[in-house]
């Protein structure tokens, strides 16, 4: 394998400093190999074996934890769907996600373009208002946040609207209202940025041929801003499923509100919950139903997510 | 073509504007005045007690903990990941030395890219019920699995108190090292190739090459990303939550906790006031560290 044959020894000679830089080169090669290599395990192994783990039985996953199960045992995954909600919990987040993630990109580009391409009074001070919010963590708001979607009068009577007493907490759409918000900071920052870089001459072009206000912003602005709009888009949509905090504080747990649960809640209750400590296997199950969407868009398009979500942090 | 403008932009900012105030202005700066009082959520308003809160919280011994803990997170969580993720950088980015003045990456090293950050994707949370499973103390751990096949003892990371919080430290490491591999990636791709050349000309090594050369080099990003880590020092909640072994009070006996597992317990207890203080204090620590990092790490950059 390393036989001193891979250089050609007619001719002239290779000296016998590079000879040896040669060799370390290749020595360097082979341990750079070594850590890549492992690093890239510890990644796929405990993911792989959860799904392994997912078709075993009992007496699989106790006697021979790092085997291959004998049979696809699909009553597993029916039970982590079933009677573990996973499958209820995986549509409560889909539903909640994809409604918010598209406000959050409607409202962010609406008032990011404003701000960028409009001057007015207090549009520094809105501005701003709205980027200051990169500095705040949500625990600092979580205890008032509980109350502010209980009690507020707006949402009470909201609330009402939609049969929950409570006004909007423990519901999807006071949920889905925190999520916004919440995303709009980060939203506003990034995209005021885009648009400030989109060239004047198209949008007065448009302006001149008549076109409104909306229309330049729906019909041109929009449309020239795709780049950005995909990357932030991703970022809040991974943000936001993978959002644990604000459903456990604003979703708490009850006869009622249980089922209205989302993914990240259900996974971190079942893995706690009595009646599942016996049923690892369903517990397997359950955890690789909720890893693989992820792995499989991120496979389908990992060039746009790596850009996303490094969005904020490369420039 | 001016008729229009306000009621457009007015239009466009309401909304994002009014949600944004309910939602996250005013219960931001209502903590504040909540700290300050004694209140369990009911129809009772809440009763002003000055800074009682604070001080039940300076002489609370859990508190103290907490903050040792985000002190031991601040300083390991950084320099371990920064530390892999660098390396990985540097190997998959300028590690397969040079053909024809182009720096390459080693061989695959695009499959380990993709690789490395592919926890990203995966919800935090779920991540730690995973590695939950990883590290079960029986058999039925992987971890156990594997080392009790080779004759060892268990081990049970979880449960005792020295190994628990680095434990839990290593799934965000896990995590977030991917993350860091890209981020130093795309800063690497910015350095121009003649300073390589230069520098091998001079007969540098690889090992010098990445200390006298990118280093200096990916300083801004280095520091960018101390600040990132810093702040997700200061944020274990989720981790904790579920990986801790008492039903995720920060256990074994308060060994993992932080300040966002008191905040959650003090909330799900009532202790309102004492809830809000929590918050506020983790706010102040979070501002002072970023300051703090931006200033002290200042430095001429590099122009190239």
């Amino acid at each position: 394998m390393s036989t001193p044959t891979t250089h050609p020894t007619t001719g002239t000679h290779p000296t016998l400093p590079t000879m040896r830089a040669r060799r370390d080169i290749r020595l360097l090669a082979g341990l750079s190999h070594l850590a890549l290599a492992f690093w890239a395990l510890i990644i796929i192994g405990p993911i792989l074996w959860v799904f392994l783990s997912s078709f075993k039985s009992p007496e699989e996953i106790f006697s021979s934890p790092w085997t291959l199960p004998a049979e696809l045992r699909w009553d597993n995954w029916a039970r982590a769907w079933n009677t573990a909600h996973i499958g209820r919990y995986m549509l409560n987040s889909v539903k909640v996600v994809a409604i918010s993630t598209f406000a959050t990109m409607l409202l962010g580009s609406m008032a990011a373009y404003v701000l960028a391409r409009y001057r007015f009074l207090g549009n520094r001070a809105i501005y701003y208002l709205f980027v200051s919010g990169l500095a705040f963590p949500i625990f600092l708001a979580l205890v008032p946040l509980f109350f502010v979607l209980r009690d507020f009068p707006l949402f009470q009577a909201w609330g009402t609207l939609i049969g929950s007493d409570t006004g909007l907490l423990g519901t999807h759409t006071g949920l889905i209202l925190a999520y916004i918000a919440w995303s709009l900071p980060f939203t506003i920052f990034f995209l005021s940025a885009f648009f400030k870089t989109l060239p004047t001459s198209i949008a007065e072009a448009a302006l001149i041929d008549g076109a409104g206000h909306y229309k330049l912003f729906f019909r041109v602005m929009l449309p020239m801003a795709k780049p950005g709009l995909i990357s932030v888009g991703i970022f809040n949509l991974i943000g936001q499923w993978a959002q644990y905090l604000l459903p456990l504080y604003l979703i708490p747990g009850g006869e009622d509100t249980e089922s209205r649960w989302v993914l990240t809640q259900g996974i971190a209750s079942i893995s706690t919950a009595a009646g599942f400590k016996s049923d690892w296997e369903a517990l397997f199950a359950a955890i690789t139903i909720a890893i693989l969407p992820m792995i499989i868009i991120y496979a389908l398009m990992q060039r746009q997510i790596q850009a996303g979500l490094t969005a904020g942090a490369i420039k | 073509m001016r008729h229009g403008r306000y009621p457009f932009i007015a239009s466009f900012l309401a909304l994002p504007v009014v949600l944004y105030l309910i939602l996250v202005i005013y219960p931001t700066l209502r903590t504040f005045y909540l700290s300050m009082t004694l209140w369990r959520g009911f129809d009772v308003a809440p009763v002003w007690v000055g800074w009682d809160n604070y001080t039940t919280l300076f002489d609370d011994d859990r508190f103290w903990k907490a903050i040792t803990h985000h002190a031991q997170l601040l300083v390991a969580l950084p320099l371990v990941t920064i530390a892999i993720a660098l390396f990985f950088a540097f190997l998959l980015n300028v590690g397969g030395g040079s053909s024809g003045g182009i720096r390459r990456g080693v061989w695959g090293s695009k499959f380990y890219r993709v690789v490395f950050f592919l926890p990203q994707v995966l919800a935090i949370v779920i991540v730690g019920v995973m590695f939950q499973t990883v590290y079960r103390s029986d058999n039925t751990g992987l971890i156990n699995g594997i080392i009790t096949a080779f004759g060892m003892d268990h081990i049970a990371v979880l449960v005792n108190r020295h190994t628990a919080l680095w434990a839990i430290m290593f799934v965000a490491v896990w995590q977030a090292v991917g993350f860091y591999v890209v981020l130093f990636s795309a800063a690497m791709a910015n350095i121009p190739a003649e300073i390589y050349e230069a520098a091998e000309l001079d007969g540098a090594t690889r090992i010098s090459l990445f200390f006298r050369v990118t280093l200096p080099l990916l300083w801004d990003t280095l520091q960018v990303a101390w600040v990132y880590l810093g702040i997700a020092a200061f944020d274990f909640f989720a981790l904790v939550n579920v990986l801790a072994q008492d039903g995720g009070y920060g256990g074994p006996d308060g060994a993992t906790t932080n300040l966002g597992v008191e905040l959650y317990y003090a909330f799900s207890k009532s202790k309102l006031g004492y809830a809000s203080a929590i918050g506020v204090v983790l706010f102040f620590l979070t501002l002072t560290f970023a300051a703090l990092t931006l200033r002290v790490t200042r430095r001429d950059t590099v122009e190239y």
